[in-house]
């Protein structure tokens, strides 16, 4: 469905990813696993067309989409929920969900897709005409993952949606994730909490200083020696 | 109750001269949330706007409405096409370019309008017949009460665009956050053509109105209440659009209590005045929250 083909970014005179490549099969849940600065959320960056790459491609069910810009790659299927959920803070629950199917002219479909994401957060229909910004970080997570539903996308990328979340509270947000993946939405999911990731990932590729250095069925790198000394805690 | 008469005469003077300054601060403003420009060459566009409503009116013989509306319309294209030629090229550089640049564009505007209609001033032509209502004392005139009319209508227009309408939301998302409204499948150039449309719309309607008001036009006219135009942003808030008509509405009142209480000579000194003790201590604005900007 997506095939990366190593990419190279820079930021300024900075390399940030140094010839990524990776592949997400449609219906999977691939997951980016690396520590802060690796260059995880790049890579989704450049995937939504928020960067452009120096070189490489980045292919989406068989299109060439690489340096196509942001408000396209929304209208070919592929939706992100940002890191730190960067909800519309100072405007409504409801808002942010009508921007988020900013692009759909289907008033019916965006109607029954809404009532949809009430049903999977409830907690946000009961807020629905609040400030975005009021809500507590877990419900704000639910807002992004919402909001981005909102585009009925066939890719979904989630950068660390666990981030400053209660474990309670992060079991929460990643059976949500299985659920919607179960819904027969592709995920490309970045995280850091290896742990979560990896248990419910089909597939997972290791980040390292803007370079892939490991790759296979998430049971296969749980189980590996290195993974569980660098990011699993032993 | 000589001293009431004359606050009430000055306060609806101040009022009718406010509505103006808002007009041209919900320019300033929008453009700043949305780019974070303080786009100098503003004031020009008010000025333009006169000049477009001068030659509709005369030249045209066009009626106030259509005039009116024909100036915004100009004033929208030409403000697309100074986004488009002299600030989208310049997305990516440093700040301060920007700000010279917009200066620039605000001379090429001044002198280039030089070229075009000569510096002389003209005189704006009696689009209606002028009446003065004298209500317990109080002087009135009809040219306040359409410049009030036609500032509200504008305003209440605005708001709805801006909460109500799909774009609206939009201009919003993108002032809040540029990459998640990008995220979200918003074409940001198109959302910034559109409020620097909306902008200049607004300030052409401010040049025709004053040009109504005091008869005289010139190519320079757009550097003072542009000025004040900011300052009047800034006093409520830069980027707040509740902002630039409060503090537009407030500004006006003081200049007018100003000129009528003190002397007319103080006028500008009190609008500068102003600017320098809200930065001083409010330098985020009377509606502005105190954050510091992200990075």
């Amino acid at each position: 469905m997506l095939k990366v083909d190593s990419i190279n970014v820079y930021y300024g005179g900075i390399h940030a990813l140094k010839g990524v490549s990776l592949e997400v099969r449609e219906g999977e849940i691939v997951t980016l696993i690396g520590a802060n600065g690796a260059g995880k959320s790049t890579t989704l960056r450049t995937i939504s067309g928020l960067i452009k790459p120096k070189n490489g491609q980045i292919e989406f069910e068989g299109k060439n989409i690489t340096g196509v810009p942001a408000h396209h790659i929304v209208s070919l299927g592929i939706s992100q929920v940002p890191e730190g959920r960067r909800v519309f803070a100072n405007m409504s629950v409801l808002e942010n969900l009508e921007l988020g199917a900013y692009l759909r002219q289907d008033a019916k479909g965006v109607e029954a897709d809404m009532a949809q994401v009430f049903e999977r957060f409830p907690r946000l229909a009961e807020r629905k005409s609040q400030l975005a910004g009021t809500l507590s970080g877990g419900e704000q997570q639910m807002l992004a993952m919402g909001r981005a539903l909102m585009s009925r996308p066939r890719l979904l990328l989630l950068d660390e949606p666990s981030m400053g979340l209660a474990p309670l509270l992060v079991k929460e947000i990643f059976a949500i994730i299985k659920d919607i993946n179960a819904g027969g939405t592709t995920i490309l999911l970045v995280e850091q909490n290896a742990n979560m990731a990896l248990s419910i990932a089909d597939t997972a590729y290791v980040l390292e200083t803007g370079r892939i250095t490991l790759s296979g069925t998430a049971k296969e790198l749980s189980q590996s020696e290195a993974i569980r000394k660098a990011y699993l805690g032993g | 109750m000589e001293f009431t008469h004359q606050l009430i005469q000055q306060l609806i003077n101040g009022v009718s001269l406010g509505s103006i300054y808002a007009l041209i601060a919900l320019g300033y403003t929008m453009v700043y949330g949305i780019i974070r420009l303080i786009n100098f060459a503003h004031g020009d566009i008010y000025m333009l706007g006169a000049y477009v409503g001068f030659f509709a009116t005369t030249t045209f013989k066009m009626p106030f409405l259509p005039a009116l509306i024909m100036a915004m319309a100009v004033a929208a294209v030409v403000g697309i096409v100074i986004e488009r030629a002299a600030y989208r090229p310049l997305r990516q550089a440093p700040k301060i370019a920007v700000l010279i640049t917009a200066i620039g564009v605000s001379l090429l505007l001044e002198y280039g309008g030089m070229i075009l209609v000569t510096p002389q001033p003209r005189t704006f032509p009696a689009v209606f017949p002028a009446h003065t209502y004298n209500i317990g004392g109080i002087i009135v005139n009809n040219q306040q009460i359409v410049i009030l009319a036609v500032s509200i209508a504008l305003m209440v227009l605005l708001t709805y665009i801006v909460h109500r309408t799909k774009t609206g939301k939009a201009m919003r998302a993108v002032s809040f956050d540029t990459d998640a409204a990008r995220l979200m499948g918003i074409d940001v150039d198109r959302i910034i053509s559109i409020t620097f449309a909306i902008g200049s719309g607004l300030a052409a309607a401010a040049g025709v109105l004053v040009g109504i008001y005091y008869n005289s036009i010139d190519p320079l006219m757009g550097i003072m209440p542009g000025l004040k135009a900011f300052v009047a942003a800034v006093l409520g808030g830069i980027g707040i659009i509740p902002g630039a008509m409060l503090g537009g509405i407030i500004l006006g009142v003081i200049e007018a209590l100003v000129s009528g209480f003190i002397s007319s000579t103080f006028r500008d000194a009190a609008a500068f005045a102003i600017l320098i003790v809200i930065l001083l201590f409010r330098p985020s604005g009377l509606l502005g929250k105190n954050v510091r900007e992200k990075v």
